[in-house]
């Protein structure tokens, strides 16, 4: 049975939505774990969800990058194990040196959240493998520290390794480099993802913009399904 | 700081048998405030109809609660924060917005959306005062969005208006929804020994006569009445209240707000009808010194009062652990029925809790203010030679704008229940338990009606509430009111007031629709003078069916009836005043069967699946509302003027008045909807079809207003430019 572990934190909020999508429209078991967590077993991919994370206290997702779940996330990482950061969860990934780069301050200096478009740059990894190549698809972001920085250097690096998984597509909420609204790791088994796949999963929720982000939840559990398999 | 009046210093002592400390005046004066104690207004508060067959608590607690069937109740309250705001803009607003998610939780119940009602001088001059008014409108916008945003309750709705009344001030009136399931509904009981616990922020010299500022006209910037907001511990105290309340670890809870532990000691101590002993020394204060009458009414944010038993104790303590919320066990409670207030074994403050919960109340007399009695003389204006232009006027009046601006910086969408998206439609649609049971609700207030005709201004805000529920598909099953007025002391504010009351009496017992919470705010003043009268109305409608509305935008290739009669209703339009700078003329009226009848026909055409998309007619009248359709569904329309029904003289009368009672819906099935109407005898006409790039009004083959979509785009969403 697959299973998959959400990672909460003091101030996390959408933890409940991602674990509704999980367990309620996929069926896929998931289950809450609490920040003070120091051993996690028996999961086979975690995800970070959206949130203020101790109240973006410091700087977002700088407490929570050493709190104890997230030395346990990043032992599963090296082992290979999937790991999602959605929106505050990126932020965290970054702080936590799981994944390159920094979010800064929205370029309007302004919280943002409305639905844009994302377009998939690497539909090989665990989350975006039952993309086609090039989908894009609509999906809403929400957050007011969402631009994504690379300097000249690494950008050519993220390019190099394929890290780049999805960029805005014509319509940036942000002003991130390159239009970044993903990226993974070089493994690819770690994503940090700006926008909120879990609100755009269900016909209803999506105002006729349809409701393909879910797929990256799918690919994820196709891709566990499969491990299980083999 | 003496806030009693001589004569309730006479009540007390008279009831007292003796003479009162200092800091039982203190207490006292923070219970007695106008804002806590209601007192000129409750007796007029009790007219209103509060019964209804899924009430389940009516107004008087922290919040309504409404059942929804299948086990679930809906909680819902509203507040104002506006002296806070008007000194501190963001923190005044976000902690409005931290005080009315606490009364949501203070039922058991989980807040599952927040509204805002927002009312500033206009921004859009050159002067001092709209910089001024913009100044706040940012700042109160970016508290509410910076507290809802971290606390992950979506800000799904909500409406804005500008007038010059609000000079120097302005309104914040912020509601919210809680969804709970009804065995958790906290019923509020404890028995003699339970444990008194207070938990969250410490208490500090912040918010110090909060509520007593907000009782007097605003004349001087009291920072220090204003408090300091912290969404991230709000969050924590949600969800150990949640925990604590699956875990049945609670007796009764209460939230801190207005007049701080005075309020809430007392009014908790009185509703239980038990006594309360509590040792201010327990307390966890901010800084040290501070006096036992700065402990008791300071405004501190973010604290809530749990009574628990010696069972439940090792539990809350537990929960409250976790979330690593600092508490301290501040007293028991007792058999007998006083406040009992102790500084270690010093008694501080000894008084019937009783007494100190029910201020006694005044009766002001009232008297219809001169400017309604002999209502000066008013120029009709002249009529504009291009009616396009005015029309695409009120279009960029920031009070019709798209208020994008506002609702892109509030998360609106966490929770994954948002269906209908702000600007959407007519009103906010949550998802509930299941997916085919949706909740819409909507605020409306409309200070320009109601300053001009109290009674037929507050009705129409009532009956706007219910036209846009209904718009969404969804039948009203309560409203809630939040009455906003200068001193209640002006003869003149009174009546406007107690017109207000009777309008909300009068639709509520027509319709059916109960009274589920309220609030009132008197003393909304400053130096300029009096607010007009601004009665807000919350409504919130069920929709247990296949059928509902997301969008009130036309697409290509419908039908568009109107339902309703357009009289010459021009006073207080937003045409007149913003268009004309005139204030005066007729209010529109509402015919209250007239109301109920076009409602249920519009109600029925769309749960029979037979209305594409429905928006109903109100600021800015017919040009505006069709124009709105028009450009959320990016599809314009060619509508002929002549087949509208009317009692008008003029063009623009026709266009711009703002009468109740009116729908416009599209549809694909007019044959049908014709036939529906027509068997719900409601007045209607089919004027027109949408299609094309064009904003076509004409009367016959004689053009009115031919202006472009972009061009009409342009100018409705005009406010980024203003606000950057």
């Amino acid at each position: 049975m697959t299973k998959i572990g959400i990672a909460v934190f003091p101030g996390s909020n959408c933890d409940r939505d991602v674990h509704h999508v999980l367990n309620n429209v996929l069926g896929v078991q998931a289950d809450f774990l609490w920040h003070t967590k120091d051993r996690i077993s028996g999961y086979d991919a975690m995800i970070i969800p959206g949130g203020f994370a101790f109240g973006d206290r410091l700087r977002a997702g700088i407490i929570a990058a050493h709190s104890p779940i997230v030395q346990e996330v990043k032992r599963l990482a090296k082992d290979g194990a999937p790991v999602l950061g959605i929106c505050n969860g990126f932020q965290i990934l970054v702080e936590s040196g799981l994944l390159p780069g920094a979010l800064m301050m929205n370029d309007s200096l302004r919280f943002v959240c409305r639905w844009t478009k994302v377009r998939v740059k690497n539909n090989k990894t665990p989350f975006t493998h039952q993309f086609g190549p090039k989908q894009s698809f609509d999906i809403p972001v929400a957050h007011g520290e969402g631009r994504y920085m690379a300097d000249p250097l690494m950008l050519k690096e993220l390019k190099r390794k394929n890290q780049i998984v999805l960029q805005y597509d014509n319509d940036d909420p942000n002003g991130s480099t390159d239009l970044v609204a993903a990226i993974c790791n070089e493994n690819g088994n770690v994503m940090g993802m700006m926008p909120h796949p879990e609100r755009a999963s269900e016909e209803l929720l999506s105002s006729g913009r349809g409701n393909s982000a879910i797929t990256i939840f799918r690919s994820l559990v196709s891709y566990l399904r499969q491990q299980a398999i083999v | 700081m003496g806030v009693l009046t001589k004569q309730e210093l006479d009540y007390l002592e008279e009831n007292l048998r003796r003479g009162a400390n200092e800091t039982e005046q203190d207490i006292v004066g923070a219970e007695w405030s106008e804002h806590c104690s209601y007192k000129s207004s409750k007796k007029y508060l009790r007219l209103l109809p509060t019964k209804g067959k899924r009430v389940v608590v009516g107004p008087g607690y922290d919040a309504g609660v409404i059942d929804i069937g299948d086990g679930y109740v809906l909680t819902v309250h509203i507040e104002s924060h506006n002296h806070p705001s008007a000194v501190e803009p963001f923190g005044g607003a976000a902690t409005g917005v931290g005080g009315v998610i606490r009364d949501i939780m203070s039922m058991g119940t989980r807040p599952i959306a927040v509204l805002d009602a927002l009312r500033f001088a206009p921004i859009n001059g050159k002067g001092k005062s709209s910089a001024k008014s913009k100044w706040l409108f940012k700042n109160v916008v970016k508290g509410i969005a910076d507290y809802g945003n971290c606390i992950g309750i979506p800000t799904v709705g909500g409406e804005v208006e500008f007038d010059s009344s609000f000079e120097d001030y302005c309104l914040v009136d912020v509601a919210s929804v809680g969804l709970g399931r009804r065995q958790d509904v906290v019923a509020n009981g404890a028995d003699a020994g339970d444990v008194l616990v207070l938990a969250g922020g410490s208490t500090g010299r912040d918010g110090i006569h909060g509520a007593s500022f907000a009782s007097k006209a605003l004349e001087a910037e009291n920072r220090s009445a204003v408090q300091i907001p912290d969404p991230f511990l709000e969050k924590l105290l949600l969800e150990a209240t949640m925990e604590a309340v699956v875990l049945g670890c609670i007796k009764s809870i209460k939230d801190l707000g207005g007049g701080g532990l005075s309020c809430c000691l007392s009014e908790t101590s009185d509703s239980l009808g038990l006594g309360f002993e509590v040792d201010l020394a327990k307390v966890h204060a901010r800084e040290s010194g501070m006096t036992p009458a700065e402990l008791m009414i300071s405004e501190s944010q973010e604290r809530m009062l749990y009574v628990t038993d010696n069972r439940g104790l090792p539990t809350l303590q537990s929960v409250l652990e976790k979330y690593r919320i600092p508490y301290s066990i501040i007293g028991r409670v007792k058999e007998h029925q006083d406040l009992l207030v102790k500084e270690s074994d010093r008694i501080i403050a000894q008084m019937p809790s009783q007494l100190v919960a029910h201020a006694p109340l005044l009766d002001w007399p009232a008297r219809k203010p001169a400017y309604l009695a002999n209502p000066s003389q008013f120029r009709t204006p002249r009529l504009p030679a291009d009616l396009g232009k005015a029309l695409l006027a009120l279009l960029s009046n920031p009070t019709i704008a798209s208020k994008r601006w506002i609702y892109q910086q509030y998360d609106h969408e966490v929770g994954v229940r948002t269906v209908a998206k702000p600007g959407s439609a007519d009103a906010a649609l949550l998802r509930l338990d299941r997916d085919d049971k949706l909740l819409a609700v909507k605020l409306d207030g409309n200070s320009k009606h109601c300053y001009l005709d109290p009674y037929q201004g507050t009705l129409g805000c009532l009956s706007e509430g219910r036209r846009n529920v209904i718009c969404t598909g969804a039948e009203p099953v309560g409203v809630v009111d939040h009455l906003q007025f200068a001193s209640p002391e002006d003869p003149e504010i009174f009546w406007t007031f107690r017109q207000a009351i009777d309008a909300i009496i009068d639709y509520c017992r027509f319709m059916e629709v109960p009274v589920v919470g309220g609030k009132v705010s008197f003393y909304n003043e400053t130096s300029k003078g009096p607010i007009k009268p601004s009665p807000v109305i919350g409504t919130l409608g069920l929709i247990d069916s296949m059928h509902y509305l997301q969008k009130s935008g036309l697409s290509e290739h419908e039908t568009i009836f109107l339902v309703g009669a357009t009289l010459p209703e021009l006073g207080g339009s937003e045409y007149y005043e913003y268009i004309h700078k005139i204030a005066g003329g007729t209010v529109p009226v509402v015919d209250m069967q007239v109301d109920k009848r076009n409602g249920n026909a519009v109600l029925k055409a769309i749960r029979n699946g037979i209305v594409s998309c429905a928006h109903d007619c109100s600021k800015g009248g017919l040009g505006v509302a069709l124009s709105e359709m028009a450009i959320l569904g990016e599809a314009g329309f060619n509508v002929d003027l002549s087949m509208i029904p009317n009692s008008c003289s003029r063009m623009d009368d026709l266009l711009f008045s703002e009468s109740n009672s009116r729908y416009l819906v599209g549809t694909k099935e007019p044959e049908k909807l014709r036939t529906t109407l027509s068997s719900e005898r409601v007045t209607f006409a089919e004027i027109g079809k949408s299609g094309g790039n064009m904003i076509n009004l004409k009367t016959g083959n004689k053009p009115v207003v031919r202006i472009s979509l972009p061009s009409a785009k342009r100018q409705f969403y005009s406010l980024e430019k203003v606000m950057c």
